[in-house]
């Protein structure tokens, strides 16, 4: 409305004239409505759509729509608090090109993978799906069938998902995107610790003295926890933020010690501060002869890539042994970090001496509280567990763990990274509650808990992400179920990998989304899927905090949950079409049952009826499949952590929380594991007591710096770093359909440092072209905004569906966690 | 169809998916078979390109300048910033968008007051100042640029549905 002030104000006395005197006036100028039934919204809580830091969120709805969002003020995450991309939740769901029918190529009414998306019916969808699978078990049998699934998956479709593949179909080829995420850091946890998950949790933000972030730009990518973060350092002012990275980001507004270093320096820097600590004799004996051991690690591990590629073949120890270690003392220890002084340190990382020193002092002073937050720099590294395992040394050589304050904080990028992928057990390898198909004893333990035969979960761990693209490529992985994500955008080394592994004619590739996303485009069969407040769920936050929610609204006509999807193609399958003849002999009255009764009509996932619904709820799947299915999933699942330091309180009591923090003991939560008087599963008198290992001691593990897979030369003079930004959720295919949110973030630019554009006779503004040695994207160069990259550094995110930076990206993995490294291959930049 | 499933069959308890399936293939492919003909055109997001491809990327657009206040979505929406905000400090040393927005400027500024939410702590309690929790404005507060978007989102905002409602109403006790 393009009127001023008084011009307004003119105009609407009119208005309130003409309705006294009984004129009719134009709608815009019509009164107030003041009638309750009319006015009145149905607010709900839900945990937000987007980032691991859990925020709660109120839901306001009217006529079956959601109308309004804002931060939940009675969450202890959030306390009212939301960030730019949760303020317009309310909007994800509507944009227009939602998806509301199967869609699969086809050729004169029959599937053609060549073929024109048509729009067919759920009936239709799961029958070629049936086909397909059908044809691949029979062709490759167990290992051909994979799902590449998610950490914004709910805890109840995760858990399906994973008893459908490892029990039904019997493949491990199922594996969240939380590969990408955190699978370093859940490699650091198991290696260090032995059991999964911070000790710490937000608390921590307001009790420590001074915070180091590693690798984390939490002001773009954990917004709500950097305003904790900020309140604490701008409230209490002795407080200091260290912030280290490879380009100056937004974090680096609040920092009392910014430090860039180059690539692949951080394993150095880190070394640096427990010598420095050894060296100013600051290591808290006490603790560290109570409570910790010292491992020399396996070095040359190579870089996670196809065996034939000359970084493989160079390295020595790529293989199975790259995890071993070997004991040693701990002066054996302080000689090999000896090595690692502040002069050498500083050479190789470009930090300054002085700045170096200075951050050092923060973990070596004791009576410094610390907390140190990572995020993508540590785990999307070739060497991610190492980094991991490495900053650990420092929070154990100081004792400066488990108590508020002192907390080596790994935080997860999805709203269930925690609780889905990682506690769930999506991975290749894992099982519910830290267990592994390896362990004969796990597989037993899950066999039991399903009630199935002895022998039924395969005991070979599956594709890992960055393998099940090499595998479609090759032709190996067949039948492929994509759900919540949009991995070919996201995934490395697109070029050469991900788009000819969906392409390969050999493979069908089944994508369930609400948004025709890039994986929808290079799939053969889209499913419309229902979102977030469209189905009832639970997710798990990077403290460990398990929220659920109801079903709020209706999903479009047409669009079904991930759930609803996984449960019910599961009827499509005899247990004759998926097991074999050997094992339907150990469980013969399974013979002529489906995998939908075996699986989820098994007693435990069926057992709650309806009726524990309240009547005033949606649940779609639930008055669908006849029973109460997320509940029984949960308490299925939940059973497997209770009693084993993972314990879950009951599904219901989530309903009226707003979250809870495992494990959940008496009805209590915990806030920090592992110290005596905080965590009830510490023995007592220990003090504290790490019993993820068998002996309760942590380890510091001696770990070299090593260099990166790929780095700058004459010809590729750049270092390539990719990332997220505050506005877009990941590939931005909820948050690009906000037109705030777009028109906030539209487009992906690559950020440069004005000395090497003008080196290349560059301005803001041009177009150029970003080439590897795989492929090449076109984007325009920013030299003035909110990142700031050194000199041989650019940084480009990766959000944007229409310049796929993933084509430019190496697909080099840390051998021991499978994690790609997104933050560092090799590339130039020309103008076109 | 879907829509009134959950709450239909709660009454009714529950539906066989046989009769749902009939549902979806009856009525909403009709409706939708015009949507996509080639298997390129539902790449909404990238202006229907085929993957191996790209299209020139477009010029960078300007921020929208015009100090214009926009419409929020809801009432809880923080309103996004109708003016640029480029070399605008905000760090450990100065909060520039106070410098126009904060309660004893607003007489000289004419800039909107921040919302009083913002002067409140964790716990609710009112601080003299603004809340060092809300220290960054532009973790909530975005500028727009000159752009249009790429999909149409088709949120509706509760007047609209009010109005509707009402109008409804109207209508029903005139007949």
């Amino acid at each position: 409305m393009k009127m001023n002030r008084r011009e307004f104000i003119k105009a609407n006395a009119v208005a309130a004239a003409a309705t006294v005197a009984g004129v009719a006036v134009p709608a815009a100028a019509s009164n107030l409505i003041t009638s309750s039934e009319l006015t009145k919204l149905k607010w709900d809580k839900a945990p937000c759509r987007f980032c691991g830091t859990g925020c709660s969120v109120n839901v306001g709805t009217m006529d079956g729509k959601v109308v309004a969002t804002h931060g939940d003020i009675n969450s202890p995450v959030n306390k009212g608090l939301n960030c730019i991309k949760g303020y317009f939740l309310s909007k994800i769901m509507y944009g227009k090109d939602r998806l509301t029918t199967p869609l699969l190529r086809m050729t004169d009414g029959k599937f053609d993978k060549n073929g024109d998306f048509t729009p067919i019916s759920w009936e239709q969808a799961f029958d070629i799906m049936e086909e397909k699978a059908k044809a691949t078990l029979k062709d490759k049998g167990p290992t051909g069938v994979g799902m590449f699934g998610s950490g914004q998956w709910t805890v109840q479709e995760g858990y399906a998902a994973v008893k459908l593949m490892k029990a039904g179909f019997r493949s491990n080829n199922i594996d969240p995107n939380a590969r990408h995420c955190m699978a370093s850091a859940v490699g650091g946890f198991m290696r260090t610790f032995g059991i999964d998950e911070p000790m710490g949790c937000y608390d921590d933000l307001e009790a420590a003295d001074a915070f180091v972030l590693w690798g984390s730009n939490m002001a773009e990518m954990h917004p709500i926890l950097w305003t904790r973060l900020t309140d604490r350092r701008l409230s209490a002012p002795h407080v200091k933020v260290a912030v280290l990275s490879t380009f100056e980001h937004r974090s680096f507004d609040l920092a009392d010690n910014g430090m860039i270093f180059t690539p692949q320096t951080d394993l150095a820097i880190l070394n640096f501060i427990a010598h420095y600590i050894i060296k100013t004799d600051r290591v808290n004996k006490d603790f560290v002869n109570k409570h910790t051991n010292f491992r020399l690690g396996e070095t040359d591990i190579g870089y996670g890539l196809r065996p034939e590629h000359p970084l493989e073949k160079k390295a020595k120890n790529n293989g199975k042994t790259a995890g071993d270690s070997t004991p040693i003392d701990f002066e054996e220890y302080a000689k090999f970090v000896s090595t690692y002084t502040a002069e050498y340190v500083s050479e190789l990382s470009s930090v300054p001496v002085d700045k170096l020193n200075a951050l050092a002092e923060l973990y070596a002073d004791p009576k410094i509280k610390v907390t140190s937050f990572w995020t993508m720099g540590f785990n999307q590294h070739t060497r991610g567990v190492w980094a991991n395992n490495l900053v650990y040394n420092i929070h154990l050589l100081t004792g400066k763990i488990s108590t508020p304050g002192n907390s080596p904080f790994s935080l997860t990028g999805q709203p269930s990274a925690c609780g889905t992928a990682r506690e769930v057990g999506t991975f290749s390898h894992r099982l519910p509650a830290d267990m592994v198909v390896t362990n004969p004893k796990h597989r037993a333990l899950a066999e039991k808990t399903w009630k199935l035969p002895e022998g039924t979960i395969p005991a070979k761990p599956g594709y890992h992400a960055a393998l099940q693209n090499r595998k479609l490529k090759d032709g190996e992985l067949n039948f492929y179920w994509v759900q919540c994500n949009n991995n070919m955008q996201a995934a490395a080394n697109m070029n050469e990998e991900g788009l000819p592994g969906y392409r390969n004619p050999k493979n069908f590739i089944v994508v369930s989304d609400p948004y025709p996303t890039v994986t929808a485009q290079a799939a053969d069969l889209i499913l419309p899927t229902a979102m977030w407040v469209e189905k009832e769920g639970v997710y798990g936050n990077a403290e460990r905090r398990t929220q659920s929610w109801y079903q709020q609204v209706n999903a479009p006509e047409g669009a079904m949950s991930d759930l609803w999807q996984l449960v019910e193609f599961s009827k499509r399958f005899n247990m004759e079409d998926v097991w074999t003849e050997e094992l339907l002999a150990k469980k013969p009255e399974y013979r002529g049952k489906t995998m939908f009764n075996v699986l989820y009509e098994n007693g435990n996932v069926n057992e709650f009826p309806l009726s524990e619904i309240p009547d005033d709820r949606l649940n779609q799947e639930s008055r669908d499949f006849g029973f109460y299915i997320q509940k029984g999933l949960f308490e299925e699942y939940a059973s497997f952590g209770r009693g084993h330091a993972h314990d879950l309180a009951p599904y219901d009591r989530y309903h009226q929380e707003r979250g809870l923090r495992w494990p959940v003991v008496n009805g209590k939560e915990t806030l920090w594991r592992f110290k005596e008087g905080s965590d009830p599963y510490v023995k007592p008198g220990s003090g504290w007591d790490f019993y993820g290992k068998p002996d309760g001691r942590a380890v510091i593990f001696a770990l070299p710096y090593e260099p990166a897979a790929e780095f700058p030369d004459a010809e590729y003079d750049l270092w390539l770093s990719t990332g997220r930004v505050l506005e877009h959720w990941h590939s931005g295919s909820m948050t690009q359909r906000v037109p705030e949110l777009y028109k906030a973030m539209p487009d992906a630019v690559v950020y440069m440092n004005p000395d090497d554009a003008r080196k290349r006779n560059l301005r803001r503004g041009d177009l150029v072209k970003l080439i590897s040695r795989r492929g090449e994207v076109q984007t325009r160069v920013e030299t003035r905004g909110r990142n700031k990259p050194p000199r041989g550094l650019v940084f480009m995110p990766w959000f944007d569906a229409s310049r796929l930076v993933n084509k430019v990206t190496l697909d080099a993995t840390d051998p021991l966690s499978k994690q790609t490294d997104f933050k560092k291959c090799a590339i130039k930049i020309e103008k076109v | 169809m879907t829509k009134s499933l959950s709450t239909r069959t709660a009454a009714k308890k529950s539906l066989s998916m046989k009769s749902v399936f009939a549902l979806f293939s009856a009525g909403i492919l009709m409706s939708t078979l015009a949507m996509f003909t080639n298997a390129e055109e539902i790449a909404t997001l990238r202006d229907n390109t085929p993957l191996e491809e790209q299209k020139a990327p477009k010029v960078m657009p300007t921020v929208a300048n015009d100090d214009i206040k926009k419409k929020r979505n809801y009432p809880m929406q923080p309103p996004v910033i109708p003016h640029k905000v480029r070399n605008y400090q905000v760090d450990l040393k100065v909060n520039k968008c106070m410098s126009c927005h904060s309660r004893n400027r607003t007489d000289e500024s004419q800039a909107p007051m921040v919302s009083v939410t913002h002067y409140m702590n964790r716990d609710g309690n009112f601080l003299a100042e603004i809340s060092p929790r809300r220290y960054f404005c532009n973790q909530c507060h975005v500028p727009q640029l000159e752009t249009k978007e790429l999909v149409e989102n088709t949120f509706q905002d509760m007047d609209s549905i009010m109005k509707e409602k009402q109008k409804a109403q109207k209508a029903q006790a005139e007949h």
